[in-house]
């Protein structure tokens, strides 16, 4: 690990990709790959075909997402409702890129190749790419970040296959405890996020107003949860922070 | 499972566009606005409560092949995921496979499906 003040030797942009690529290909791309793995099981545990899995991989590539959209249409709710807590879940991607891009776009740069780095921003990326930035020259973070991410992006499909296949070729079991790998892995990724007040109290009402909701009010439950839990945790955490 | 008044591909489709667009709207506004955080922690607190309520209707009420195993089973592995989290400093990577290991070997060995 290098001083946070210290300029990485890397003069060209090609370098700085594949510095990128090969920084991505350690444990953020293993905790990936492996979270698509779990994807490619949940797509195939609901009987969809392979390249259902693939598409929804390259198109949406944000896994959160992705299981929602999966585990909603399955269970048969209103396109409506499945596309309204997609884009919930997804805002969280808008500052995320409101934040990077500037940091990593040379002056003059084309909106069009802008606009497709965007896609490669997920929160694996946006993170990893933060935390190199101090270290690098401007002109050589764009490349940084596509290297980064388009390892990433590049991987994803090929997990989700890995996973689909992999659902037939273990022990029934097996293939429940990848499926149940969607679940953990998520509900693990949001504990060890940095907390305060409010978040620590939306995960709290939302793993209790989800499956309430649910059998009350199948269709739009999870919206729902999403809005009444995550606003009511906001509006307290706020108002803790303010007195406390 | 229920029946589905629309194919999978229009899903995904809608899906993808609905995660596309606040990339694009992130790279519209990127250093045009200095990004609010008290909108943006709201939007993290309405993730965080959808995301914990999926999560929870996974683990307690599944759809596909979990649906085959008892509650207590996929809560127990729930658990153990957590207390293996726990346990090793925060491993994302160790409380996974803690829990879906143990889910895989209680579904053995238990025969409670």
């Amino acid at each position: 690990m290098s001083k946070p003040d210290a300029t990485l030797p890397i003069s060209s942009p090609r370098a700085a990709f594949w510095l990128g690529a090969r920084e991505a290909a350690r444990v953020p791309m293993a905790v990936m790959a492996a979270s698509f793995l779990g994807f490619g099981t949940l797509i195939r545990d609901l009987d969809w075909s392979v390249w259902l899995g693939v598409y929804s991989t390259i198109s949406t590539w944000a896994l959160p997402g992705q299981i929602a959209m999966a585990e909603m249409a399955a269970r048969g709710a209103p396109l409506a409702s499945m596309v309204l807590a997609v884009a919930f879940i997804n805002a969280r991607l808008m500052p995320m890129v409101a934040s990077l891009l500037p940091q990593v776009r040379r002056p003059g740069m084309s909106l069009v190749v802008q606009y497709a780095a965007a896609m490669i921003i997920a929160a694996t990326t946006w993170a990893g790419v933060m935390r190199r930035l101090p270290d690098l020259r401007t002109e050589v973070r764009f490349a940084y970040l596509t290297g980064y991410g388009g390892a990433l992006y590049a991987m994803s499909p090929f997990a989700t296959a890995a996973g689909y296949f992999l659902a037939d070729h273990v022990a029934r079991e097996v293939a429940m405890g990848l499926v149940f790998l969607n679940p953990l892995y998520f509900m693990l990724l949001f504990l060890a996020g940095p907390g305060n007040t409010g978040r620590w109290l939306a995960l709290g009402f939302g793993a209790a107003l989800g499956p309430m909701l649910y059998t009350i009010l199948p269709d739009w439950s999870l919206v729902l949860t999403g809005l009444l839990g995550g606003t009511a945790a906001w509006l307290i955490g706020r108002r803790r922070a303010r007195h406390g | 499972m229920a029946d589905i008044p629309y194919t999978p591909v229009l899903a995904i489709t809608l899906a993808a566009v609905a995660s596309y667009l606040p990339r694009a709207l992130g790279a519209f506004l990127s250093g045009r606005i200095a990004a609010s955080s008290g909108v943006i922690e709201w939007i993290t607190c309405v993730t965080y409560a959808l995301m914990a309520g999926l999560v929870a209707r996974m683990i307690l009420m599944p759809i596909g092949s979990l649906a085959a195993t008892p509650d207590w089973m996929r809560t127990a592995a729930a658990a153990i995921a957590l207390a293996a989290f726990l346990a090793f400093r925060k491993s994302i990577g160790w409380g996974v496979f803690a829990g879906a290991g143990a889910l895989t070997a209680m579904a053995t060995f238990l025969n409670g499906t």
